[in-house]
C-alpha cells in the first residue's frame, strides 16, 4: 500500500509522535497566517489582532489528528495486507467474483426500469436520474478510448458538443425529427473523432492529452465566436423534444398527442419519464455494443494497445488504425449522448462544455476503475449525486465532493470496480466442443 | 528442394547511425532456412539493433535486408513499418524485456497475436457483433491454435492467468508460445534463454530444436547463454562494434582467436564467465 505518507508501517509511539509533529509543524507554519493573525475593524480604520490561543488549539488538533489518522491507515494496510495473503491463498475464486458483478449488474437494472414507476411523480428524482444515466453514456464512451485503449483524452466534451450542436442545427434548420438526427449526429461525431484522431493518435500519452485538451476547448472556442453558425454565446434555443412515435407530448388540442391518443390525463411528468426511458435505451445498447466489442478481436486489441503498444507492433497489429476505432467509437457514443442532451434541455450554448465536463467525464471512468462497465455506473451515481445530496451544505458541497473522491482513491487506488474479466477461457472452449 | 541451400533472410550492406554513434557498420548477414542462427557478441556489438532494423522499428541508415518468403516470394524488410513485417512478411520477433500484455490472460496474449486473420473473419467488427458463424469458425480455430501451443510449451494450466502474475520464466515461454500464434517464417528470439534456470534452458533448446525439425521454422537468436547458443546453433554470426567478426559452425566460432580476443580481450568484460562456460566443455 502506497498511500503517501511521511512514514511507513509499522512504527514506535516516538516515531508516530515525530510524524504527527513534523504535521503539526506544518499546521503551525499555515496556521500563523490563516488561524493566528486577523484583521479587526477599529473606528473605521484596520488592524491585525493576534489569536494566538486559537492557533494552539488548531496546531494540537492537526496532531491529535494526524496521530489518529496514521494509526487508523496503516489498521486499514494490514488489516487489507493480511486479507491479500489469504486471496492469494484461493484465487481460484476469480469465477465468484464474476458472478457477483454480474448480479450487482442485473439488480442495477431492475432498479433503473422500476425506477420512474416508483418516483412517478416527483420530478427532480427524475431528472436527477436522466442526469445519472447522460453521464453513464458519456462515460461507457471515453471509457472505451481511456479504459480499454488506455488513451488519455482530456477533450471528450468536444464529441459531445459535436453531437448536441449537430442535433440541434438539424433540427432547428431542417426540421429532422429526433431519431433521425441521432445516427446522423452521432455520425457527424465520429467523423470528428476521425479528424482529430488521425493526425493526434501518433502521439503518446502526454502529449495526445494535451492535444484533446485543446481540441476540446477549440470547439468551445468556435461554438462561442462563430455567432452565425452556431448563435455564439446565446446558443441555440427551442430545439424539438423527442416525441412518442410521432406523438408529442403536449396537452390535448387539435392535433394528436400522447396524452391525447392513449386517454391520458396530460401531465408534464409523461415527457420526463420518456426522456428517462430513452437514455435508459440508449445506454443498454451502448452497453451491449461495449461489451460485445470488449470480446471480440478489435476489443482485445484495444486492450492489448493499452497494455503494450510496441508488442502489439511485433505482433502485427496496426496500432495507428486501432487507436483510431477506439478514438472514433468513443466520439460517436459522446455524440449520441450529446444529441440527447440537447433534446432533453431544449436549449443550448458553449456553457454546457466546458472543460470541467470533461473532467467529470474522467473522473468518472477513472474512479469507477478503468475499463469496467459497472464501475462507470457506480462512478456516475458517486458524482452526479454527491453535489445534489450536499446541496444542504452549501458552499462546502465541493468540499465534500473533494474528500469523498480522496476517500475513494485511499480505499479503492483502482477505481471502485478495478478487476478485470478475462474475455475467454479455455474452459469455455472445452465445454463448448 | 534449391531453397535448403538458399538463405531465407539476407542482410545485405546494412548500417544503422544513431548520430554520430555507428550501431552498425556494414553488415552482411545470411540466415539459412530451417536452420537455427546465433547472433552473439559483447554488451552493445549492436545484436538488438540489427533485429530493430529487420522488423522495421528502426528504419536503417544504409542497406538491405531481403526475405525469401516461401510463398510470397522475396521481400524488402527494410521500407516496411514493423507491424507489416510481421503480418505481411511473418518475421515475428520477442524482446530483451520481456513485452507481455501484463493485465490480459495467457490465452488473451496468444489471442490478440492472432489478431490479423480473426479482424479479418469479424468483418472489421460487424460479422463479429452479429454472431455470424464463420467468426465463430475463425474464433474456435484460434482458440485452437493457442491451446495447441500452449499445451506444446506447458503453459496450458496457466491459460486463465493474468500473464503479468506468473514468474520470470514462464514469462519468457508465453512470449515465445505468443510469437508462434502469428504464425512465422522466421522467428527472431532476443535472448530467450536471458534469467532462466539451467533446466529452463535445457527445455528451450529442446523447444528450438524441434520447431525447426517439426514445424520448418527458421530461428534467428541473441544470445548470451553459449550452453543455448552452443548447443543448438547451426551457424553462428559474431558482432562487435557493429562489424562483424567471425561467422561459421559452433566448433569453428570457439576457436576463432578474434572471438576470443572479444569476448576476453575487453577490459570490462561481462561476458567473460558465459564464453568459458560455453567453451569448458
Amino acid at each position: 500500500m502506497r498511500a503517501p505518507v511521511l512514514v511507513h508501517d509499522a512504527l514506535t509511539l516516538a516515531e508516530r509522535c515525530k510524524d504527527a509533529a513534523s504535521v503539526a509543524l506544518i499546521g503551525l507554519l499555515l496556521g500563523v497566517p490563516m488561524v493566528g493573525l486577523t484583521t479587526v475593524d477599529q473606528g473605521g480604520a484596520l488592524q491585525v489582532a493576534t489569536r494566538w490561543p486559537l492557533l494552539g488549539a488548531f496546531v494540537l488538533a492537526v496532531f491529535v489528528g494526524r496521530l489518529v489518522l496514521r494509526y487508523s491507515i496503516d489498521r486499514v494496510s494490514a488489516g487489507k495486507r493480511l486479507r491479500e495473503r489469504a486471496e492469494g491463498a484461493a484465487t481460484a475464486s476469480s469465477a465468484g467474483g464474476a458472478g457477483w458483478v454480474r448480479q450487482l449488474g442485473i439488480a442495477a437494472l431492475v432498479l433503473a426500469l422500476l425506477m420512474p414507476i416508483v418516483f412517478s411523480d416527483n420530478r427532480y428524482v427524475v431528472d436527477t436520474a436522466t442526469t445519472v444515466l447522460i453521464y453513464v453514456m458519456l462515460g461507457w464512451g471515453l471509457n472505451v478510448v481511456v479504459g480499454l485503449a488506455g488513451l488519455l483524452d482530456l477533450g471528450h466534451v468536444a464529441f459531445y458538443a459535436v453531437g448536441a450542436y449537430a442535433y440541434a442545427l438539424l433540427s432547428t434548420q431542417f426540421g429532422w425529427g429526433f431519431w433521425a438526427a441521432l445516427p446522423v449526429a452521432g455520425g457527424i461525431a465520429a467523423l470528428a473523432g476521425l479528424l482529430v484522431g488521425w493526425p493526434s493518435l501518433r502521439l503518446r500519452g502526454d502529449y495526445l492529452a494535451i492535444v484533446t485538451l485543446g481540441f476540446g476547448e477549440i470547439i468551445r472556442v468556435v461554438l462561442v465566436n462563430w455567432t452565425d453558425f452556431s448563435g455564439g454565446p446565446n446558443g441555440i434555443a427551442s430545439i424539438p423534444r423527442p416525441s412518442f412515435f410521432g406523438l408529442p407530448f403536449r396537452p390535448p388540442g387539435d392535433t394528436p398527442s400522447f396524452a391525447g391518443f392513449f386517454g391520458l390525463e396530460f401531465s408534464p411528468m409523461h415527457r420526463i419519464v420518456f426522456l428517462y426511458y430513452v437514455i435508459l435505451l440508449l445506454c443498454l445498447i451502448t452497453n451491449l455494443l461495449v461489451t460485445r466489442l470488449r470480446k471480440l478481436p478489435i476489443g482485445r486489441a484495444w486492450e492489448a494497445v493499452r497494455e503494450d503498444e510496441i508488442a502489439c507492433r511485433a505482433l502485427g497489429i496496426n496500432v495507428t488504425g486501432v487507436k483510431l476505432s477506439a478514438f472514433v467509437f468513443g466520439a460517436m457514443l459522446g455524440g449520441v449522448a450529446g444529441v440527447f442532451f440537447a433534446a432533453r434541455q431544449g436549449f443550448i450554448s458553449p456553457e454546457s462544455f466546458t472543460f470541467n465536463e470533461s473532467a467529470i467525464i474522467l473522473a468518472i471512468v477513472v474512479l469507477g476503475g478503468m475499463g469496467s462497465q459497472l464501475g462507470v455506473v457506480l462512478a456516475s451515481l458517486v458524482l452526479v449525486l454527491l453535489p445534489e445530496l450536499g446541496r444542504d451544505f452549501s458552499e462546502f458541497r465541493m468540499l465534500l465532493f473533494g474528500a469523498a473522491m480522496i476517500l475513494i482513491m485511499i480505499w479503492r487506488p483502482g477505481g471502485i470496480l478495478s478487476r478485470r474479466e478475462p474475455t475467454l477461457r479455455v474452459a469455455r472452449k472445452e465445454g463448448g466442443a | 528442394m534449391s531453397d535448403l541451400l538458399q538463405p531465407i533472410l539476407t542482410v545485405d550492406r546494412l548500417t544503422m547511425r544513431f548520430g554520430g554513434l555507428t550501431a552498425i557498420d556494414d553488415l552482411s548477414l545470411a540466415v539459412p532456412a530451417r536452420k537455427i542462427t546465433a547472433v552473439i557478441g559483447p554488451n552493445g556489438a549492436g545484436k538488438t539493433t540489427l533485429f530493430n532494423c529487420m522488423t522495421g522499428f528502426y528504419k536503417p541508415t544504409l542497406g538491405s535486408v531481403r526475405l525469401n518468403h516461401p510463398q510470397r516470394g522475396v521481400l524488402a524488410l527494410e521500407g516496411l513499418p514493423s507491424h507489416a513485417v510481421a503480418h505481411r512478411a511473418q518475421v515475428v520477433r520477442t524482446f530483451q524485456n520481456i513485452r507481455l500484455f501484463p493485465r490480459m490472460t495467457v490465452l488473451e496474449n496468444l489471442i490478440v497475436a492472432q489478431h490479423n486473420p480473426l479482424q479479418a473473419a469479424s468483418g472489421f467488427s460487424l460479422a463479429g457483433l452479429l454472431g455470424l458463424p464463420a467468426y465463430r469458425r475463425a474464433e474456435a480455430k484460434a482458440l485452437e491454435t493457442a491451446v495447441g501451443w500452449l499445451t506444446r510449451l506447458k503453459l496450458i494450466d496457466k491459460a486463465d492467468v493474468a500473464a503479468g502474475d506468473l514468474p520470470y520464466g514462464t514469462q519468457r515461454r508465453i512470449e515465445i508460445a505468443r510469437a508462434l500464434c502469428v504464425d512465422p517464417v522466421l522467428l527472431c528470439l532476443d535472448e530467450p534463454a536471458a534469467g532462466l534456470n539451467p533446466r529452463e534452458s535445457a527445455e528451450l533448446n529442446e523447444l528450438l530444436q524441434s520447431l525447426v525439425a517439426d514445424d520448418d521454422l527458421s530461428i534467428l537468436l541473441i544470445e548470451h547463454d553459449m550452453s543455448v547458443v552452443m548447443n543448438v546453433s547451426d551457424h553462428i554470426c559474431v558482432l562487435n562494434y557493429g562489424r562483424k567478426i567471425a561467422e561459421g559452425t559452433p566448433e569453428e566460432i570457439r576457436n576463432n582467436p578474434s572471438v576470443i580476443q572479444a569476448y576476453l580481450g575487453e577490459e570490462e568484460d561481462e561476458n567473460m564467465d558465459a564464453s568459458t562456460e560455453g567453451a569448458a566443455p
